[in-house]
């Protein structure tokens, strides 16, 4: 055999589940389901306000206190109306948006890639690699999450960095144990088995089996998680340990319109909405693509 | 059976002791020593490092880790730094107020969740469903302590129904179990709805009815019987959520438990409160977890087998 | 004649799912007389399983629905049942043996909690848990299981002794008519002619009518009375098991089955299975159904479906038949 012919191990060709993730069918199914339309929708909202919070309101107005016209109802000046401070809600919650989101998104990107990793040494390697990760996990897991974010974030300081450390910290043993689960799936499968058989080296089938199969379960996980880590920042937020005033955050907002909200609802209604609908769009985004994915679950 | 358990609670210990480790760590990774923060910035060097050497914490952490373990093997979990007090003191005297409280939100949700889940799953695309579905999916996305304000808005203030704060009558627990127990119903509702809609499509559903069984009893003792383990598997797991939670909620209600507790010792660097309230808090979940996999063992007899297998093995040898 | 136990009539059958329509049983007419054991014969897909849900109304309720014909079991339409009706005929009447004794068995509950149970819905009331007892255990020996197993549970037992414990089951309350859906077919080869023997035993002891599903003609020749061809829903052939076996007329259908069958006497290089596939149900040929895959096909064929010809006990649905006009 010549050279060139061993540049394609054989591995390759033996047959591979089809790759669930990328193809065309799934997209097309995501897009007919309504539901996940219309998070989808939703949450354009929400990154539109992300990108572009500056262009629609400036940050200024979010920060800038007028006493003189505190909590006041929403009006057409105010489509919020005021805090405590007089400030604008609804400028504080268009730039709360991109630290809320940017707290979802970055954590759970950070939590997943980290929690891939060590979960595909302990499927992959097995053994007592495998035995080591997973008691370590189990261990971290018997804190409870809040406690265990909540006790970081007291040690190293309240803050956007610390807050996001905190989160991905206490978030990764939850991603190891679910994708770990999904890549023992496959590792186990008969066509895994056949590619080792071939002599296909380790990296080849990690790359090229291993994780397309397991990258629905990851996706779908993803998108939950990010909804789930919005709202654990707002709920450290609003006991004063996350981000904290004047920075606009839409728990610490919260927070500081618990006292006033019997005359002025609107002080918590507002934030809460925003908070609810993120993760709502997040979610029906969530269950679209599961349902995408694997059609087989809907019936 | 006995045996198992026995085993199991074993493992915990070295888990328990790992616990530790991880919280006494993270708790040190504060720059600034506690004497420090209880003396206050007027106190003098010397002052700082004589207090310093009489909390032991001029020692290096790991004999710092090694000697509050063998100290919590004679029941001394340290005096708080601020009260002064002993740390069990402090927690003992509101440890049942959150296990109320946590055990209120489990009970409630098993109560609504299942049967809801399971008649959802039963009914599937019926109107029942469809609602309950939405419904669940809708509720399943609200923070709880966005909940808590707007049930204390709506009933407490508005309505003047229920109290808002503290927990001097039963009465007093409703809207906080509430606040919890309606994001984690609607949860586990989709869970139970699910697992259920897998177990009936089994094929020893089909023997129960071709044997002429009734279907609320097909349901019953088939579809329930094997669909409940799981579901009962991850409510353990989200128990976990639940304590978590409970620290927060216990903020939004003014209520005296140990998630309060916890809170204000955080504030002020009050390690070993601090790290008393978080080993109770571990234990809890490590105990419901236990508890789990025990019914689990209990119910199917598969897990139940293979671990009498084990445990008789383990003991021959 | 004495009346049929069991009379199928113009059966029609569909599966409805996310749009297509599944045509799974297209007319079939069948009949089981008392104490008579009528063989299904086909391959997967024929639609043999579907008809014997239809008859105990135990196809999934949401995309299963029976549109056309008729049941008659001793003289009443099954199919005109309510719900309520139908729980008193399953299981007491008739009951059914499934395919699969790996997951047939509720895996959380004892065996003998399983026979019992049988036992305790047609048996209602306070009847004397010692007698209903005594009768899980008069089962299971039945079946030569021991008694004492009966507190064991279902992943205790290996896979021909659940598969003995889903009869002991189906027989509990001592039914008139026992469908056996391919019974031996998850099992070894030993383990098959094992139960097959005692099914038969069974059968000469209480006298059961049986409808025996399968698609070995090995156990068709040992086991039943009457045979009936079944393919892409409609029984292309029937007749006693001489007319099947002997008879020189046959369905080119069943010609095939016949002739994949390997002969333990001749040596041959290659087998010679029927070409083709069964045709997708959601898209049925016109016609009669087997005539993308039959050698013999003619013009006829793919527009007109056969009618069943009779020869005495014997009836083929093949053009080719009435052609030939022997």
């Amino acid at each position: 055999m010549n050279g060139r012919q061993l540049d394609r191990h054989p591995g390759e060709f033996v047959y591979k589940k089809r790759n669930a993730f990328l193809n065309r069918d799934t997209w097309g199914r995501f897009y007919k389901n309504k539901s996940a339309l219309l998070g989808l929708c939703i949450f354009s909202v929400f990154i539109f306000c992300l990108i572009f919070a500056d262009v629609i309101v400036p940050y200024g107005k979010a920060l800038e206190q007028n006493l003189r016209i505190r909590m006041q109802p929403p009006s057409a000046a105010h489509w919020f109306g005021t805090d405590i401070y007089g400030r604008d809600i609804f400028a504080r919650i268009v730039h709360a948006t991109r630290y809320s989101l940017f707290m979802g998104i970055v954590s759970v990107a950070a939590g997943i890639i980290i929690g891939s990793a060590i979960a595909a040494l302990a499927g992959y390697r097995g053994g007592r690699t495998d035995g080591i990760i997973v008691w370590l996990m189990d261990t971290i897991l018997c804190i409870p999450f809040m406690l265990l974010a909540l006790a970081m974030v007291a040690s190293l300081g309240s803050g956007l960095r610390n807050l996001l450390l905190a989160l991905v910290v206490a978030s990764i043993p939850i991603y190891v144990r679910v994708i770990r689960s999904s890549i023992l799936t496959v590792v186990e499968s008969d066509f895994v088995e056949a590619a080792r058989c071939c002599g296909t080296p380790d990296r080849f089938i990690i790359l090229k089996h291993i994780l397309p199969n397991a990258i629905g379960t990851i996706i779908v996980q993803a998108t939950t998680s990010v909804g789930t880590m919005i709202t654990w920042a707002a709920a450290l937020s609003y006991i004063g340990m996350g981000i904290q005033p004047p920075i606009p955050e839409w728990g610490s907002m919260l927070a500081e319109g618990k006292a006033y909200m019997m005359k002025s609802p609107h002080l918590v209604i507002f934030p809460g909405m925003a908070i609810v609908l993120c993760v709502l769009s997040l979610n029906l985004m969530g269950d679209g693509l599961r349902d995408a994915l694997d059609p087989r679950l809907k019936d | 059976m006995f045996r198992y358990c026995f085993r199991r609670v074993l493992i915990m210990i070295p888990t328990m002791f790992f616990v530790i480790f991880i919280v006494l760590g993270l708790m040190n990774l504060t720059p600034g020593s506690p004497a420090l923060m209880i003396l206050g910035q007027d106190a003098t060097p010397e002052m700082v490092e004589q207090l310093n050497r009489e909390l032991g914490y001029d020692q290096p952490f790991f004999m710092r880790y090694i000697t509050y373990v063998s100290s919590l093997f004679s029941g001394d979990m340290g005096r708080s730094y601020r009260t002064k007090r002993p740390v069990f003191t402090e927690i003992e005297s509101r440890l049942p107020t959150t296990v109320k409280l946590s055990v209120s939100v489990i009970i409630l949700v098993v109560l609504i969740a299942i049967p809801i889940g399971t008649f959802s799953a039963v009914r599937q695309y019926s109107t029942f469903d469809t609602v309950g579905t939405m419904t669940a999916l809708f509720f399943a996305c609200i923070p709880a302590f966005w909940l808590g304000l707007m049930l204390i808005l709506v009933f407490s203030l508005k309505l003047g129904l229920l109290p808002s704060f503290g927990t001097d009558t039963w009465a007093h627990f409703i809207l906080p179990a509430f606040t919890q127990a309606i994001p984690q119903s609607a949860r586990s509702m989709r869970l139970t709805r699910t697992t259920v809609l897998e177990t009936i499509r089994q094929d020893y559903i089909r023997t129960a009815r071709a044997k002429g069984q009734g279907e609320f009893k097909v349901i019953l003792n088939h579809a329930l019987k094997n669909a409940l383990m799981p579901i009962i598997t991850i409510l353990g797991v989200d128990f976990g959520f639940i304590l978590g939670g409970t620290i927060v909620v216990e903020r939004v209600f003014s209520i005296n438990g140990i998630g309060l507790l916890i809170l204000d010792a955080i504030q002020v660097k009050d390690i070993p409160l601090v790290t008393g309230c978080a080993i109770i808090f571990a234990g809890l979940y490590m105990l419901v977890l236990l508890m789990v996999d025990v019914l689990y063992a209990f119910i199917d007899p598969r897990v139940k087998a293979r671990y009498q297998r084990k445990a008789s093995m383990g003991g021959m040898l | 004649m004495t009346n049929p136990l069991l009379a199928i009539n113009d059966l029609k059958v569909v599966y409805t799912t996310a749009g297509s329509v599944v045509r799974a049983v297209n007319g079939i007419r069948l009949e089981v007389m008392q104490g008579e054991t009528l063989g299904i014969v086909g391959e997967t897909g024929a639609g043999k399983t579907t008809t014997a849900l239809a008859v105990l109304q135990l196809l999934p309720s949401r995309t299963g629905k029976v549109v056309g014909g008729h049941i008659i079991y001793k003289g009443e339409d099954l199919l005109k049942k309510s719900e309520q009706e139908m729980r008193r005929i399953r299981g007491a009447k008739i009951s059914m043996i499934f395919q699969d004794p790996m997951t047939a068995l509720n895996p959380v509950t004892t065996i003998g909690d399983q026979i019992l149970e049988s036992l305790r819905i047609h048996n209602g009331g306070k009847q004397q848990e010692r007698r209903l007892q005594e009768r899980v255990d008069e089962l299971l020996q039945l079946v030569g299981i021991v008694p004492s197993r009966k507190r064991d549970y279902p992943h205790q037992f290996s896979g021909g002794m659940k598969q003995r414990a889903v009869i002991a089951i189906a027989l509990a309350c001592d039914p008139e008519l026992v469908i056996a859906d391919e019974p031996t077919t998850a099992l070894d080869v030993t383990i098959q002619a094992q139960v097959l023997a005692m099914i038969s035993e069974l059968k000469e002891k209480l006298g059961t009518s049986m409808i025996l599903i399968t698609h070995d003609l090995g156990i068709v020749a040992q086991t039943c009375d009457k045979v009936a061809i079944m393919y892409a829903g409609e029984i292309v052939e029937q007749g006693t098991v001489r007319d099947i076996f002997l008879s020189p007329r046959h369905h080119p259908y069943t010609e095939g089955l016949f002739g994949s069958i390997p002969d333990m006497d001749v040596e041959v290089g290659r087998l010679t299975p029927i070409e083709g596939l069964m045709p997708d149900p959601v898209n049925l040929p016109r016609g009669c159904k087997f005539h993308p895959r039959c050698r013999h096909a003619m013009d006829i064929c793919r527009t007109v479906i056969p009618e069943a010809r009779q020869w005495g006990t014997h009836s083929i649905a093949c053009h080719l038949m009435r052609e030939e006009g022997v």
